[in-house]
């Protein structure tokens, strides 16, 4: 506004003040010259002229005449009433409205003009010192001239004025749809003048979206293009085409999601100020997540803003304290703001101004929006997905740590790139997805970006308990992924194996004890056996004389019994004859035969 | 408060049909000087001297147009009697103005 700087600028230029709508045309409209506002009915022409009187009369007391010749003043003045303009008070000294409706009782008898009115704008103008001038639905009082040429000269004489009178903005609205073939001179009306700005309403899937356009503008550069505009309770907003500059201040806070595994799984946490998107199809606890998270952030005493869509806060707060998120304390004490919006035919911009107006009366820290893709729900994607992307920016410029969901009809995370397209803008992504294996869904959570972290690549097993979300770490086995009873399976198994590799050492250990102790009651035996023998052998050396003597005994009796020889030699030499049979046997056996029976012979 | 105010009072005194009227113009404008003529010579043809004209040059006297509610010049609007009527335009369709004054064609 007052306060942009002066770039050298061929054409001068008077600011509206309207949000957007400076920026996309480089600084307002064209000073002392006539602006054109055509559009549908209902399209926000007549809004946009009022606003503009109305910001010029509030913040550069500049006074203005607003002629309205399609509704009455007083029903312009009672249309506004929805806006903080405080309309009533300005008419007293700032702006007048000229009622110049004809009425219906109005007869016509032939051609008329328009320098009666011209002569009581100047006369006013000069009264009050209006530096604006309004002419809301020219057409309605040009067509009942019913003759192109007198429209065309009542626009010249009108354009006359305005030079003439040094007016500094002037605006000129016209119900033109499309091509304008309602209205005759609408290709000259639109030659004539220096800036042409059209706005739409159209219905995309039942519900009002609205546009402006500039169509033209003389001697300056302009955003071309469509924009879309909302009606905020401060009146009319544009989105820009893009945050001019991003103000955002990067934070090397880390807030918790509220759970720890997450927290380490991203780093620590969430950046202070940062964007998480959660994807998922329904069901995959995005909810869940996002509910912990706010619980966290009350935990820590910031306010917090919890927006869902088509579900009551009730129903949600119940939903979250069966899986151990306690929201209902913060609701009582006020830290918790719970906002549920529907989603039948409202259109993706109301949902900005109202999510807007509430992070102005809450001034929230942290936020979830509860499933952001809802706002796709009733109108166009083009529209929620320009929606999407200035929330998430205007939540970023107030610095609030925000977790948005979206739900995504695919399995596959990439299929969110053809829904609302914010993934590119989340700092954060968190993925949820089912897998099914071995009969049975489970859930997982993969992260599958996180700006300035050195987040997990890794999939988790998402569990949920009385006690709250639980992150379990899931197997990889053949290139598979295992939860759920499969991974339970898998875990047992693992434990089993353990339990059986212990016992299997168990039982080694045993056996070898066992064998061991075995061993030695051996060498017990042994050593006995030792003994034994040591003992036996002694006893066995101390008889042996005794047996040699006892033998040469023996031979001595055998020898007499056998009444044989008694020389010496004979016995000698039976003996030397006997030992050496023993030494050597098989040839000698037949003699020793011999010699053996003859003893027994008689 | 007009700088020309051309009044002509009836000379027969039957007040209910006089014609009480103001008609709004620019008078350096085409259509006004129309509107003048046209309704001079519906006065002289259908009321005689039943009727009071005011004309006003908007162009002099604009606060005093725009307190009467004129939006467009010429404009002529019927004071009395009773409907009030507002005809605008030059006033060439002589049938609508009568209609408009209650004068029957």
């Amino acid at each position: 506004m007052g306060t942009k700087r002066d770039i050298p600028q061929h054409l001068p230029k008077i600011a509206t003040g309207i949000q957007g709508f400076d920026e996309l045309s480089h600084g307002g409209l064209p000073r002392c010259r006539i602006s054109l506002l055509k559009g549908g009915p209902g399209s926000g022409k007549t809004v946009f002229a009022l606003q503009s009187l109305v910001n010029a009369a509030r913040e550069r007391r500049e006074p203005g005449i607003f002629v309205a010749f399609e509704e009455t003043p007083r029903q312009i003045i009672a249309n506004a009433g929805g806006f903080d303009w405080d309309l009533p008070a300005l008419v007293k000294n700032k702006l007048f409205f000229m009622d110049a409706n004809l009425s219906p009782d109005v007869v016509q008898s032939g051609e008329f003009d328009l320098r009666g009115l011209l002569a009581m704008l100047k006369a006013k103008k000069e009264e009050i010192g209006a530096r604006w001038i309004v002419f809301d639905g020219i057409d309605v009082l040009l067509t009942l001239l019913q003759n192109p040429k007198s429209e065309i000269r009542e626009i010249y004489r009108i354009r006359a004025w305005l030079e003439e009178n040094e007016v500094d903005g002037a605006i000129i609205t016209a119900k033109i749809d499309g091509d304008g073939s309602q209205i005759a001179n609408y290709g000259f009306l639109q030659f004539m003048v220096d800036c042409v700005i059209g706005f739409e309403q159209r219905l995309e899937y039942g519900v009002p979206l609205h546009r402006i356009q500039i169509l033209k503008y003389r001697g300056s550069a302009f955003a071309k293009g469509e924009y879309p505009v909302s009606f905020g309770p401060s009146g009319m907003e544009i989105a820009p085409p893009e945050p001019t500059e991003i103000k955002q201040l990067a934070s090397g806070e880390r807030v918790s999601v509220g759970f720890d595994r997450l927290d380490t799984m991203l780093g620590g946490g969430l950046f202070r100020g940062s964007s998480t998107l959660i994807t998922g199809v329904p069901g995959t606890s995005k909810t869940t997540l996002s509910g912990k998270f706010a619980e966290a952030a009350c935990r820590r005493g910031e306010r917090t803003l919890f927006v869902s869509f088509d579900e009551g806060p009730d129903r949600i707060v119940r939903n979250l304290t069966s899986v151990g998120i306690q929201l209902k304390p913060y609701l009582k004490n006020g830290l918790l703001r719970m906002y549920s919006g529907r989603t039948e035919s409202v259109a993706a911009e109301d949902h900005l101004a109202t999510l807007k107006a509430l992070i102005r009366e809450h001034q929230p820290h942290c936020m979830v929006i509860d499933p952001l893709s809802a706002i796709a729900k009733a109108g166009g994607l083009a529209a929620a997905r320009s929606v999407a992307n200035r929330l998430i920016y205007t939540v970023k410029d107030q610095e609030i740590t925000v977790v948005v969901t979206a739900i995504n009809e695919g399995t596959e995370p990439e299929s969110e790139a053809t829904d609302l397209q914010i993934s590119t803008i989340a700092d954060t992504w968190i993925h949820l997805s089912y897998l099914i294996r071995g009969g049975e869904r489970n859930r997982a959570l993969t992260i599958i970006k996180s700006r300035g972290t050195a987040h997990s690549n890794q999939v988790r097993e998402l569990i949920l308990s009385d006690a709250g979300p639980k992150l379990a770490d899931v197997y990889t086995a053949g290139g598979e992924v295992l939860m759920g009873t499969l991974r339970w399976e898998k875990e047992d198994e693992e434990r089993s194996k353990g339990l059986e590799r212990r016992a299997e050492v168990d039982q080694k250990r045993v056996s070898l004890e066992l064998a061991e102790a075995d061993t030695r009651a051996q060498i017990r035996v042994l050593e006995h056996d030792l003994e034994r023998q040591r003992i036996e052998l002694a006893a066995y050396s101390s008889d042996d004389q005794a047996r040699i003597v006892s033998s040469t005994d023996r031979e001595k009796v055998l020898l007499r019994i056998r009444g044989a020889d008694p020389a010496g030699g004979a016995g000698n030499g039976a003996a030397a004859s006997l030992a050496k049979h023993r030494g050597s046997n098989g040839s000698a056996k037949s003699g020793k035969k011999n010699k053996t029976d003859s003893p027994d012979g008689p | 408060m007009a700088r020309k105010k051309k009044s002509r009072a009836a000379p027969d005194i039957t007040a209910s049909t006089v014609v009480v009227m103001v008609l709004y113009v620019t008078e350096s404008g085409p259509n006004s000087a129309r509107a003048i003529a046209n309704l001079e010579a519906i006065c002289e043809e259908h009321l005689k001297d039943k009727f009071r004209l005011e004309i006003i040059d908007v162009l002099e006297y604009p606060r005093r147009a725009l307190a009467d509610g004129i939006v467009v010049t010429p404009s002529l609007a019927k004071l009395s009697p009773s409907p009030a009527a507002t005809v605008v335009g030059n006033l060439s369709d002589k049938l609508e103005v009568l209609r408009a004054l209650g004068i029957r064609g």
